[in-house]
């Protein structure tokens, strides 16, 4: 089952765009889209803005999380699949037992980022050890003052992605690893916005979600900074540091996955042009950050070359990790 | 009939129509066995969709729990033995499947709900059926009837946009969502069933009660307290029981304001999940349908069907055993 959420980021979608002099009637079609609410913003900002130059497709974007939404996208059940973390080797199997080929496109960067309420004035920075005591089983402090000396004696209340979101998935391996576990004391919800809700409503409260959110509640909430393993410095997640790679490890790239048949579509390949086209300022006005050039160029040239397939997997199924720039090249893409 | 004059269209036209009405019955009585039979068969279908709804719920529900149970990961022990709930892979270091996480959850809501709805409906009824003269009493109960058509997702809104800053105003313990603001909205909820279903079984005590009451020399409170309600008690258990199966049951209320923390705790400030929040949320994220969390849907949803159905036979009994006939 989808949602479809309405409440983000209203008036960045209302600021319009300033091309388009004249609509485009004759495109007609539907376009079926769903997966990571994380990538939400940046798919229906690209969906609203293209629909001011073709009023007469239809695109729908639904939330299903990214899991959920590869489950439809590997049956063939939705023409672009958002992603926000690369396909799985499972997934990727499903996909090609059912002989659906796929173009890989990652759009934006997102910095994954830890909320705390408004008026907490103890956490000034987490580093990641500490972030483990919180978020993992292992780690379990039931109270801030066993994640440093000198917090105040508070329950640590914990507000989390659901299990089948990417932002889960990501987050899970950051900080628990391939091995370890996340608590399961901590509410979790699909929807972020109930997340935004618990956070901002309780003072001792802790969460994640992608910098959108935030951005989007940047009143009612606090970012944490995290410090930097490798610079050993406190690093609060903005365009600048998520871009140049200092807001570690909590920064990665987001996708979206098109299915190669429905790239046939006149509609659908207008729709995808476009969205390329128009992602680096798509990001920047939905709270994200834009990818290199250089990574654009590289999407540009899967499409031309028709070349399906991920990056993001050796041919033994082995997870493959990096800078995108290193990752999305055409020497690493399997099919 | 020949002895009707001829020539008279009035008279004749009158004999035809008798004559028509004489033989109408005899002309169609298989069209009308028929159409009974028709009737009949259409009715007894009625009745059979009912039926077969019921059957096939309790069949899938059975079904699907059986299922659940042929997992590994869960015994029938571990499911009513444990009050740890933790279905999701990912959390935890394994997936906990103790359904009491979500029954005290359930059961705390609806406590706190029943706190609220049953004296506050009695009371209310009460005072339409014994108390309020006719023209409070028109006013009132259109009003009532409006609360109990405002759709459920609203109250959840209310419930965690002004019922729990108020609470967290009045006691700063109280979590953003908390079991006490959910109960509170069920019971706003509750009240005009309680409310209503009591007011008829209080007005359905006949007249000549009361009249005795007062012959004897009771006041309207005695009448009320001593003969009145008791007398009424069958129905007015009723109305209790409906609405706590009601309470049970609430699932958008809780959704929105109580939660998403299975936990067993009497503490109404804490944030909890109740069954049927659970479900919710959970069928809301595409989970797989044939791992074992999908199928843990189905056992909860087995052991809501289990406590409502209990509530139904209690009743039941309650009824035949408190029943007063007055005629």
């Amino acid at each position: 089952m989808m949602a479809l959420r309405f409440a983000v980021l209203p008036a960045l979608l209302l600021a319009g765009y300033s091309v388009a002099p004249a609509q485009n009637k004759q495109l007609r079609g539907e376009i079926e889209i769903d997966g990571s609410s994380t990538v939400y913003p940046i798919s229906e900002a690209a969906a609203a803005t293209f629909n001011k130059d073709f009023p007469n497709v239809t695109i729908n974007v639904g939330v299903s999380g990214t899991g959920g939404g590869f489950k439809r996208f590997t049956v063939g059940g939705t023409d672009i699949s958002d992603a926000s973390r690369p396909i799985k080797d499972s997934e990727f199997k499903a996909a090609k037992e059912k002989g659906i080929q796929f173009y890989e496109v990652p759009v934006a960067y997102d910095g994954l980022t830890l909320v705390v309420h408004k008026e907490n004035d103890w956490v000034d920075q987490l580093t990641v050890d500490e972030i483990k005591k919180i978020f993992t089983t292992a780690g379990n402090a039931k109270t801030w003052s066993q994640v440093r000396e000198g917090w105040p004696n508070r329950e640590i209340k914990i507000f989390a992605p659901g299990t089948d979101s990417g932002t889960f998935d990501y987050f899970k391996e950051v900080v628990a690893g391939k091995t370890g576990a996340l608590r399961d004391d901590m509410s979790t919800s699909e929807n972020d916005n109930v997340l935004v809700t618990g956070v901002s409503g309780s003072p001792a409260a802790i969460g994640f979600f992608g910098v959108a959110y935030y951005e989007a509640n940047k009143d009612k909430l606090k970012a944490v900074p995290v410090v930097n393993p490798a610079l050993s410095e406190p690093v609060s997640p903005t365009p600048t540091t998520i871009e140049n790679g200092t807001y570690a490890p909590f920064s990665r790239p987001l996708f979206i996955y098109v299915n190669a048949k429905s790239f046939t579509r006149p509609e659908v390949r207008k729709f995808v042009a476009f969205y390329l086209q128009n992602a680096p300022d798509l990001a920047a006005r939905t709270g994200y950050v834009a990818l290199p050039k250089k990574v654009y160029e590289e999407v540009i040239n899967r499409f031309r070359g028709r070349q399906t397939g991920t990056h993001y997997l050796t041919d033994e199924m082995e997870k493959r990790s990096g800078a995108v720039e290193e990752v999305y090249q055409a020497k690493n893409l399997v099919n | 009939m020949s002895s009707v004059a001829a020539g008279d269209p009035e008279m004749e036209s009158l004999e035809k129509s008798v004559e028509q009405f004489l033989q109408k019955p005899r002309k169609n009585l298989a069209l009308v066995r028929l159409r009974e039979a028709i009737v009949f068969f259409l009715l007894i279908c009625c009745g059979l969709f009912s039926l077969l709804v019921t059957v096939s719920i309790v069949f899938v529900l059975i079904s699907e729990t059986i299922t659940f149970f042929d997992f590994d990961a869960v015994t029938l022990g571990s499911f009513v033995g444990s009050a740890k709930w933790s279905p999701q892979e990912g959390l935890g270091d394994t997936q906990n499947f103790g359904v009491w996480g979500l029954i005290s959850g359930t059961l705390l809501v609806t406590t706190i709900a029943m706190c609220f709805a049953l004296p506050l409906g009695l009371i209310t009824a009460i005072y339409l059926s014994e108390y309020a003269p006719r023209k409070v009493r028109n006013a009132l109960k259109p009003i009532l009837e409006i609360l109990a058509g405002i759709p459920t997702v609203v109250y959840g809104f209310f419930a965690l946009t002004t019922i729990t800053p108020l609470l967290q105003w009045m006691h700063g313990g109280f979590e953003i969502y908390n079991a006490t603001s959910a109960g509170i909205a069920v019971g706003i909820l509750c009240f005009p069933t309680v409310c209503s279903l009591a007011e008829d079984a209080l007005q359905a005590v006949p007249n000549s009660l009361r009249d005795g009451a007062f012959g004897l020399g009771g006041t309207k409170f005695d009448a009320t307290v001593k003969i009145i309600v008791p007398a009424a008690l069958s129905g007015i258990v009723s109305a209790f029981l409906l609405a706590i199966a009601r309470a049970i049951g609430e699932t958008m209320i809780v959704a929105l304001a109580a939660g998403s923390t299975p936990q067993a705790t009497l503490d109404p400030r804490e944030s909890i999940q109740t069954m049927t929040g659970f479900m919710a949320q959970t069928v809301g994220g595409d989970i797989s349908n044939f791992d074992i969390e999908y199928y843990s849907l189905y056992a909860v949803a087995f052991s809501l069907f289990l406590m409502t159905l209990t509530l139904t036979m209690i009743g039941n009994l309650v009824r035949r055993k408190f029943r007063e006939a007055y005629e």
